[in-house]
Order: structure tokens, then C-alpha cells, then sequence
């Protein structure tokens, strides 16, 4: 997808004139880079901070915590926020934007305000072939039909369980394989709270091979 | 019947357990390993001939080998970053079975001196995170991790590394920077990893099947493991069969098996009357086989000389309901997305790779434009860091050789289809942009 498109002769530009999304709201080019975050002035939850560091002191390098610290402050605010950063850059003593570098590396880290439920539907190759694009199409349907629900649906990479294809990771619940059908249950599931499409689930599912069966 | 080293009966209930692991003879390996003198370790393992399970297929006992016999700090990798599609081996075994790959761990831990040792397991992999996890902290509990280990003097620690997902991070040196808590960019090679890895020291670095196999190999022997399999692809391999099969799923097989025994045999072939187009031998970074490859034996030289690789040993079948493009244009996207951008050739290349192709099925294309994806793709191979890019180009290369007169076909088909076409939906990009960002113009 482009943001040009030739036959229309057109540039089309985000609320904020940028071309590329995501968000741009707070960034003042004007301002000096921020350093590493003054304890005294950055509050940090003692749990939190206990985390941290418990993990820093996992390896030869503290720095090594940062993926481990990111996904700590994540599971905590929902989402890798710039406050959520600088707390982690304060007990790592690392500077935010360091941070920030390694948080949009990687896919799984949030860099947007978060919803409650994230669904990550395989659209990989095998899933893709078995219409896991017809699961993806349906799963944002449902989302956008139930905005009460609180579901973020994205398009993810080959998530590892090509035998449950098309398949999806609910929460980080494998479920599988799924057909378009399962979209509204799905969606209905997370909202009432419930174990989502437990019939379908990756972790009660047995081996295929004839060696595996007990 | 295929020997079962790692699936056998790994259905078993709370095989992840210590206490079930313990009863079924686990850890038994390690006690026997640890009254040996630890160059009998690797000893056994350069006797089995194991090659790396992950998809280069690199001797593990050759590797062992290559550190350096100095007193650097020195320290193990297990890579659980399991992200090639189609491969979902290493899943079933941290799910179901995760106290087999620590003792692996410890076993190649003594016979190399390393007393430092990281699983880098894939963010996605939550359940089997967990429950790996926990089998960590039993196997501290019990004094099969840590200090003095079963009272022989061996020390060890074990790490569990969660990373956020990119599949980059499974490339080893990419790997490494992330697990050093960087964004996950490969490093030149040479130093390669075991003279120069994490942190600078040496560093070992195997695949979580490669580390399971160890306690089967100590157990029987390096000779005896050796006579399982071809002479030169030993032992026995879990397989990942995807795609256009009745069963698919994990299987472990004899290496040297035929691939029509594991394609139709293990996972029952494509639905009833369908035929097989392509399949991917090891996973969708390997070049394509035909139908009549069928027979071609599962091992590591014989697909090398059909001019593909056994790669992670994932199958992924294809039947005759999809087209070429749909094929490649998935593989396309996930490089491009997948591409770390550190190298240009890789970065532009698939990029434009996945432009292109979608430039064939919009109709805006023409037959002569598939010279010029195929150049793009031999700009690509070797020229980077890492083999990212040339993953993509090897599949689509061997796409275009093998299905370039059906290629045209649907390229001539695209554009028929958007010659006719009213002219309003010519231009869906507004619309499709809107939805995509929200907060777009």
C-alpha cells in the first residue's frame, strides 16, 4: 500500500501531515534528545522496578534486560507508552530513545495505545493458502462491529502452528484451525470473558504421530 | 516402524513435568554423563554425526569443536526463536516435553566447559514460554541447574530469553544482538559465533531439536545413533508437514526416508482430487520441488543435490487449486516485512520483489517484467550479511525457472482482467488506505 497513488496524482498525508503511520503526536524536533531519566524526577512502581532489575541481574550485561524490561512495562500499562519507557530507561539507565529503537523493532511490542484483546491472525504462507487472508477479513469485521469487545486484530507472520492453519493467536492463545465462521465466537468470547474457541485450542490438541500416543 | 527418540509417546500427560520427565528415565543421561571426563561428550556426539536441526545443517560435534581451548568466558545458546514458515517442530517439544531440551543443555554444557547458558525463545510462543519456564525452575529445585550440580562440581546457569517477534532474530548473529538487547541486526561474518558471539566470548550456538537429541545420543551411544539414518544425514529428524495435506503436523522420521512415504504416507497427501503442484522440503526459504520429485529421500545430500535443502524440515504441500503468484506473492511480503534493513540488497530487493508481484496481479504488468524479478533475485543471493534475502530469492527463483509459462499466464490473465474492468474500481487505493490507517486523509 502506497501513500501515493500515480493515477490519482495525489499524496496522501495523515492529520498530522506525515506520510508514514504512527504516532507523531508529542515530538518536538526543536528539542534536545532526552537523556537517561532522572530517578528523582521519574516515579517508578517499586514491582515494577523490582522486575527490572531482577532481570538485569540475569546476565553479564544489564543491558541484555531490555527486550525482557519492555516486556514487563508492557504487560503492566498495556502498551510501551513514552512514560512506560522512560521508567524502564530510568532502572536500566538507558536512554529513552535507546529504548524507543529497540520497541519498534519488534513486532510484538505496542508503540500505540493498546486495546484490552490483541489477536494476531497468520497470514503466512500456509495459513494464507488455506484462507487464513478470508479469517483476517472476518476476525476485523467482528472487531469493528463489537467496539465494546476492545479487540485489536493484526496481520501477524507464520506464528509457528502450520498444523492448526489458518490459525490464530487469541491473547496469545493458540486457537485452530479456524474458518470464517469463528470470527464473531471469537470476538463474542473475549467480550463475555470466556476460554476463547476451547474446542480449537492449540494446547489440547494431541500429536499426529503414530509414535507420540501414550 | 521409525525409531521414536524425542515423539515417543510424547503425548504422555505432564510429560512437562519433572516428576513424570524423572519416572520415564529423564536425567538419567546427565548422572551417567557427569562421571565421564567431559571430552567424552563431544567425543559421543562427533561419533553420532548429529547435523544442526535449525537449517544450515552444520556438524554439532564440528561446531563444538571450533571453540577456542582458551579460558575466555564462554556461553551456550538455544535457539527456540522458531520462526521459518511451515516449522513448528521446536513448539512440540518446549510445549510437551521441555525438561529434555534443559538436560540436552547440561550435557553440551559439561562436555564444553561453559557454565553460562540462554534460551532465546520467540515472543509468540507463550504457553510453551511458560511451561519451559517452569521446567527451568524444577530442574533448579531439584539440583540439575546451578551450583555443584548433582554434587560433581559442575556448575551451570540456564536462562530463559523471551524475544517480541522478528523472525531475523533466529538468524544466530541476529540473535545475538538481541539477546544482547539490541535490535536484532546480523553481524559479519567471520569472527562466526564460536570463536566471537555473545558478549565477545565463544559461544555455541544449537537449535532446541539439536539439544533434545544429545540425552537420546548419550543414552545409546554416538555409534549406535550413527547407524540410524543415512551415512552421511544420521539419526532421526522431526518433520513439519503443512499446506495441502490431510494430516498435517509433526513427525519424526529416519532420515533417508522417501518423501512420498512422509508426504502420503505420514500425513495422508492432498485432499481427494487434488493434485500436488509444488512443496517447499524445508520451509518456505527453500527452493521448490515438483510432483515428480516425489521420490527424492529425506536427507540432508540427497536434497542438496536435487538442488533444494532440508532446511528446518518443514513441508509445506501445495495443491493445484493455487496459483504461482498467490505462492510467491505470500513469500514476498514476508521477507520484505521480515527484512531487518541493515543490508540494501536485501532490504530494497525483496521490497521491490513484493511490489513487483503485486504489480503482476493488479494487470499492470507484462510477461517481460519476470526477467527482470529474476535478476533482482540473483542481485540479491550472497551479497548480504546474512541470508535473509536470499531465503526469498532461492523459492522464487526456482519458481520462475520451474513455473515461468504459467507465470505468464496469469500475468496475461491480470491484465485482461483489468482491461475490462469498469473504470471506478481501478483505483481502490483511497478507500484501502483509509482502512488500513486510521486517521488518514
Amino acid at each position: 500500500m502506497s501513500a501515493f497513488d500515480p493515477r490519482a496524482g495525489k499524496v496522501y498525508r495523515f492529520e498530522d501531515g506525515s506520510r508514514v503511520p504512527g504516532p507523531h503526536e508529542g515530538v518536538e524536533l526543536t528539542k534536545d534528545p532526552a537523556a537517561v531519566p532522572d530517578p528523582a524526577l521519574t516515579p517508578v512502581p517499586d514491582d515494577l522496578r523490582a522486575a527490572i532489575e531482577a532481570r538485569m541481574a540475569r546476565y553479564p550485561d544489564p543491558k541484555s534486560a531490555s527486550i525482557p524490561a519492555l516486556h514487563l512495562a508492557q504487560e503492566r500499562y498495556g502498551w510501551c507508552s513514552p512514560e512506560a519507557i522512560e521508567q524502564v530507561a530510568c532502572v536500566m539507565r538507558l536512554t529513552p530513545a535507546y529504548l524507543t529503537s529497540v520497541a519498534s523493532f519488534y513486532d510484538m511490542f505496542k508503540l500505540t495505545p493498546a486495546t484490552k484483546h490483541t489477536v494476531f491472525v497468520c497470514t503466512n504462507i500456509t495459513c494464507g493458502l488455506l484462507g487464513g487472508d478470508d479469517v483476517y477479513e472476518h476476525l476485523c469485521a467482528a472487531a469493528r462491529e463489537h467496539p465494546e469487545a476492545d479487540v485489536d486484530v493484526r496481520e501477524f507472520e507464520c506464528l509457528g502452528a502450520c498444523d492448526i492453519a489458518p490459525m490464530a493467536s487469541v491473547d496469545g492463545e493458540y486457537v485452530g484451525p479456524l474458518e470464517s465462521g469463528d470470527a464473531e465466537r471469537i470476538v463474542d468470547d473475549l467480550e463475555q470473558g470466556r476460554l476463547v474457541l476451547e474446542a480449537k485450542q492449540l494446547r489440547n490438541r494431541p500429536s499426529v504421530d503414530p509414535g507420540a500416543a501414550v | 516402524m521409525t525409531p521414536h527418540l524425542i515423539f515417543n509417546r510424547i503425548d504422555e500427560p505432564d510429560l512437562n513435568t519433572l516428576a513424570v520427565y524423572e519416572r520415564r528415565g529423564g536425567y538419567e543421561s546427565l548422572r551417567q554423563v557427569l562421571q565421564f571426563p567431559a571430552d567424552a561428550v563431544v567425543e559421543e556426539i562427533s561419533a553420532s554425526g548429529i547435523r544442526g536441526r535449525g537449517g544450515a545443517g552444520f556438524k554439532m560435534g564440528q561446531k563444538a569443536s571450533f571453540l577456542p581451548k582458551n579460558d575466555a568466558v564462554r556461553y551456550l545458546v538455544c535457539n527456540a526463536d522458531e520462526s521459518e514458515p511451515g516449522t513448528f517442530k521446536d513448539r512440540e517439544i518446549l510445549q510437551k516435553t521441555p525438561h529434555m531440551l534443559i538436560e540436552g543443555i547440561v550435557i553440551a554444557c559439561f562436555g564444553t566447559n561453559i557454565h553460562e547458558a540462554f534460551i532465546y525463545i520467540r515472543g509468540e510462543y507463550e504457553l510453551q514460554a511458560q511451561r519451559l519456564q517452569a521446567a527451568v525452575q524444577e530442574a533448579y529445585d531439584a539440583g540439575y541447574l546451578g551450583e555443584n550440580i548433582l554434587g560433581s562440581g559442575f556448575s551451570l546457569e540456564l536462562t530463559v530469553h523471551r524475544g517480541a517477534g522478528a523472525y531475523i532474530c533466529g538468524e544466530e548473529t541476529g540473535l545475538l544482538d538481541s539477546l544482547e538487547g539490541r535490535r536484532g541486526n546480523p553481524r559479519l561474518k567471520p569472527p562466526f559465533p564460536a570463536v566471537q558471539g555473545l558478549y565477545q566470548g565463544p559461544t555455541l550456538i544449537n537449535n532446541v531439536e539439536t539439544l533434545s537429541t544429545v540425552p537420546q545420543i548419550i543414552r545409546m551411544g554416538g555409534a549406535e545413533y550413527a547407524k540410524l539414518g543415512t551415512e552421511t544425514s544420521t539419526g532421526t529428524k522431526l518433520i513439519s508437514v503443512s499446506g495441502d495435506v490431510q494430516r498435517p503436523g509433526n513427525y519424526e522420521i529416519e532420515l533417508g526416508t522417501s518423501s512420498r512415504d512422509i508426504i502420503y504416507g505420514l500425513a495422508g497427501g492432498p485432499k481427494p482430487g487434488h493434485e500436488i503442484k509444488m512443496w517447499f522440503p524445508g520451509g518456505s526459504s527453500s527452493p521448490v520441488l515438483l510432483p515428480e520429485d516425489i521420490g527424492v529421500a529425506y536427507d540432508f545430500d540427497t536434497l542438496q543435490k536435487a538442488g533444494t535443502m532440508l532446511g528446518s524440515g518443514a513441508i509445506i504441500v501445495i495443491d493445484d487449486t493455487h496459483s504461482v503468484l498467490a505462492v510467491m506473492q505470500k513469500v514476498a511480503k514476508f521477507y520484505s516485512h521480515e527484512s531487518c534493513g541493515k543490508c540494501v540488497p536485501c532490504r530494497e530487493g525483496t521490497n521491490w520483489t513484493k511490489k513487483m508481484l503485486a504489480r503482476f496481479a493488479t494487470g499492470d504488468a507484462t510477461p517481460m517484467d519476470i526477467d527482470i524479478l529474476d535478476s533482482i533475485q540473483g542481485q540479491i543471493m550472497g551479497h548480504c550479511l546474512c541470508v535473509l534475502g536470499d531465503a526469498m530469492a532461492m523459492p522464487l527463483g526456482s519458481i520462475i525457472k520451474k513455473f515461468r509459462s504459467e507465470l505468464e499466464g496469469e500475468i496475461l490473465d491480470a491484465r485482461e482482467h483489468a482491461a475490462n474492468a469498469p473504470a471506478d474500481d481501478a483505483i481502490p487505493v483511497l478507500a484501502g488506505l483509509a482502512g488500513a490507517y486510521p486517521g488518514a486523509l
